[in-house]
C-alpha cells in the first residue's frame, strides 16, 4: 500500500460521507428499524472501506460498495441482537437492501429515506428536547461531543440522551415513513420546530467566532432546504425555509466592525444579502399561494416586513402589529407577546407597550429572559423612568451570556442621563 | 445540585485594561452576581487576588514544606469562583456560559461531593 493509495482512499470516503452520509443511514435505518444499528453498521463499512481501498483501489461506485458492506454488518448485528422469529422477519426486509445496492449508481439512485428518518426522529413518542440533537445526529453524522457544545450540555449527559432516544426508536418500534396525508400537517410541525430549534441555537453566535455553532446554522439550513425540496407542497416547509433565509441574510449586519451587537433597527441594509432574501420572498409567496396559513410563515412575513425598509428607508409597524397579533393567536408564546409590545411601541409609543409588558412580567416564564429585561429597560429609558431603566438594563447584562449583546446593553445603560439624588 | 464554578483567565489581560474597561467588567460582574441571586441560586462567590500573592503548602513525613507561587504555574491562572445550587448540569451551564468569565476566559464547573 502506498501513502498515495491510501490518501486517496481517505478523501474518496470524506467525499462520500459528506455526499451520501445522511441517505446511506436513512436507507439502512429504515431497513432496520433501528438508528444505532445503522449508525454502527455504515461506520464499520467506511473502517473496512479505509482498509480494503487503498489494497484494491476505490470502486467505482463507492455508495453501493459500503451499502452491501453495510448490510453484511447489520445482518451479523441483528443476529446477535434477536434470535429466532423477530430475526428471519427483519431479514427478509433485508432482502431489499440486497436489491438496492445491487442497482445502485452512485448516490442518485438510493431511494431517499431521509424525510422519513426525520419523521421518526421527531416522533411525539420522543422527548422534545433531543429532537433536533438527534436529527443532527442521524441525518447529518454530526458527533455527541459537537451536538453538545452546540446545545450547552455536557458531552457524557448529551450521548446519554440520544442513545436512549435512538433506544426508544427501536424498542417502541417507531416506524419509518411518512406519515398519511390526514396527520401529515401536525407530525410535519414536530420536524420542522426541531430544525428550527438547531438553527436558533447557532443563531446564539451571530459573529460566528464559535465554530460550531455558526456551523449549526448551516446544518439547519441545509435540513430545511431538504425539507421542502421533499415536500413542495407544504406551505409550512417553505415558510420554516423562507424565516431561516431571512433571518441569514442579515447575519453580516448584526455586527459591526469592533464585533459590537447592532439591533435590527439600526443595521445597514446594505449589509443584507440580497440574494438570499430574493429567495426567501419567493418561497413565501409560493407559501402563501397554497393557501394555509401557519407559524413559520407568518414569522417570514413578519421578517419580510422589515426588508420593506431596505427599499424605502423606513419601516411600516402596522404589518407588523397584525403578523404578531396572529402569532400570538396561534402560539401564546410569551416570546411573541414580548415582540409584539416592541412593535406597539413603535405605533402607540412606549408607554403602551410597558403597560403589555408589566402584565408579561407576571408570567414567570419571562423572569430569566434577558431580551425580556432589555426590552423593559428600553422602554423605561423612552419613557424617562431613568432609575428604574438603570436597574433593568443591571438584569439584562446580568442575563446576557453573549459578550457583544452585554457590551451594548452596557453602552446603552451608560448613556442613560443621571439625575440628582 | 451544588456546582463550583471556577473561572481561569489570563491575569495579564487585567492589567491591560484602561480604567473605563475595568469599570465596564466590574459592573458586568455585579450584573451576573445579581442575576445569580435573583434567581435563587448563588451559594457564595469570590473574586481571587492574583496568583502572585499565592502560597503552597504541602507536609511530607511531618515536615511542612511553604513554597512561593501557585500551585501550577501556567498563564491562566484561577481567578475566582462561584458556588451555585441548581437542578442540574445543563442548568449550571446555562449559568455558566452567563459568566462574563466564559468570554474572557475559561470556566471549569465541578459538581460538589455530596456528603
Amino acid at each position: 500500500m502506498t501513502l498515495d493509495s491510501a490518501a486517496q482512499a481517505r478523501s474518496t470516503a470524506d467525499a462520500v460521507a459528506r455526499r451520501s452520509y445522511g441517505k446511506l443511514v436513512a436507507f439502512l435505518a429504515a431497513a432496520l428499524r433501528d438508528v444505532a444499528a445503522a449508525e454502527d453498521a455504515l461506520s464499520e463499512a467506511f473502517a473496512t472501506a479505509l482498509a480494503d481501498w487503498p489494497l484494491n483501489g476505490c470502486p467505482a461506485n463507492p455508495e453501493a460498495w459500503l451499502l452491501t458492506v453495510a448490510r453484511r454488518k447489520g445482518i451479523d448485528g441483528l443476529r446477535r441482537r434477536r434470535s429466532g422469529e423477530a430475526a428471519a422477519a427483519q431479514l427478509q426486509i433485508l432482502a431489499e437492501l440486497d436489491e438496492a445496492a445491487s442497482t445502485v449508481v452512485g448516490d442518485a439512485a438510493i431511494p431517499d429515506r431521509r424525510l422519513a428518518l426525520l419523521f421518526a426522529c421527531a416522533h411525539p413518542a420522543i422527548d422534545a428536547g433531543i429532537r433536533a440533537p438527534l436529527m443532527l445526529q442521524a441525518v447529518l453524522g454530526l458527533d455527541a461531543k459537537t451536538i453538545a457544545s452546540a446545545f450547552l450540555a455536557s458531552p457524557s449527559a448529551m450521548g446519554k440522551r440520544l442513545g436512549r432516544a435512538k433506544q426508544k426508536i427501536r424498542e417502541a418500534g417507531i416506524r419509518f415513513a411518512i406519515p398519511a396525508c390526514n396527520e401529515l400537517a401536525g407530525r410535519l410541525d414536530g420536524v420542522l420546530d426541531a430544525i428550527y430549534a438547531a438553527f436558533a441555537e447557532g443563531w446564539s453566535d451571530p459573529d460566528g467566532t464559535d465554530v460550531i455553532r455558526r456551523d449549526l446554522t448551516a446544518e439547519a439550513l441545509f435540513l430545511a432546504g431538504m425539507v421542502a425540496g421533499l415536500l413542495p407542497q407544504e406551505p409550512e416547509a417553505l415558510g420554516l425555509l423562507a424565516c431561516m433565509l431571512h433571518a441569514e441574510a442579515r447575519r453580516r449586519a448584526r455586527r459591526n466592525a469592533d464585533g459590537d451587537y447592532v439591533p435590527l433597527a439600526e443595521q445597514d441594509v446594505a449589509l443584507w444579502d440580497a440574494a438570499m432574501i430574493d429567495e426567501a420572498e419567493t418561497l413565501l409567496l409560493r407559501a402563501s399561494a397554497l393557501g394555509h396559513i401557519g407559524r413559520y410563515q407568518l414569522e417570514a412575513a413578519l421578517q419580510s416586513a422589515h426588508v420593506e425598509r431596505r427599499r424605502s428607508g423606513r419601516t411600516d409597524w402596522t404589518p407588523e402589529v397584525q403578523i404578531y397579533d396572529a402569532l400570538l393567536a396561534l402560539s401564546g408564546s410569551p416570546v411573541i407577546a414580548l415582540n409584539r409590545a416592541l412593535a406597539i411601541a413603535e405605533l402607540q409609543g412606549p408607554r403602551a407597550a410597558l403597560e403589555i409588558v408589566d402584565a408579561l412580567g407576571a408570567d414567570g416564564r419571562l423572569v430569566d429572559y434577558q431580551p425580556y429585561w432589555a426590552a423593559r429597560a428600553a422602554l423605561l429609558a423612552r419613557t424617562q423612568a431613568y432609575p428604574e431603566a438603570r436597574d433593568a438594563f443591571d438584569i439584562a447584562i446580568g442575563l446576557a451570556s453573549d459578550p457583544a449583546v452585554r457590551r451594548f446593553l452596557q453602552g446603552r445603560q451608560a448613556v442613560l442621563p443621571h439625575c440628582e439624588e | 445540585m451544588q456546582y463550583l464554578l471556577m473561572l481561569y483567565s489570563n491575569e495579564n489581560g487585567w492589567s491591560q485594561m484602561t480604567p473605563a474597561e475595568q469599570e465596564q467588567g466590574v459592573a458586568a460582574y455585579g450584573a451576573y452576581t445579581q442575576a445569580l441571586k435573583t434567581a435563587g441560586v448563588l451559594v457564595g462567590s469570590n473574586r481571587l487576588q492574583p496568583s502572585t500573592t499565592a502560597t503552597t503548602v504541602h507536609v511530607a513525613d511531618g515536615k511542612s514544606q511553604v513554597l512561593d507561587g501557585p500551585y501550577v504555574d501556567s498563564k491562566e491562572q484561577l481567578a475566582g469562583y462561584y458556588l451555585i445550587d441548581v437542578p442540574d448540569l445543563d442548568a449550571a451551564l446555562a449559568w455558566t456560559a452567563r459568566c462574563p468569565g466564559a468570554s474572557h476566559g475559561t470556566i471549569e464547573v465541578r459538581p460538589v461531593w455530596y456528603m
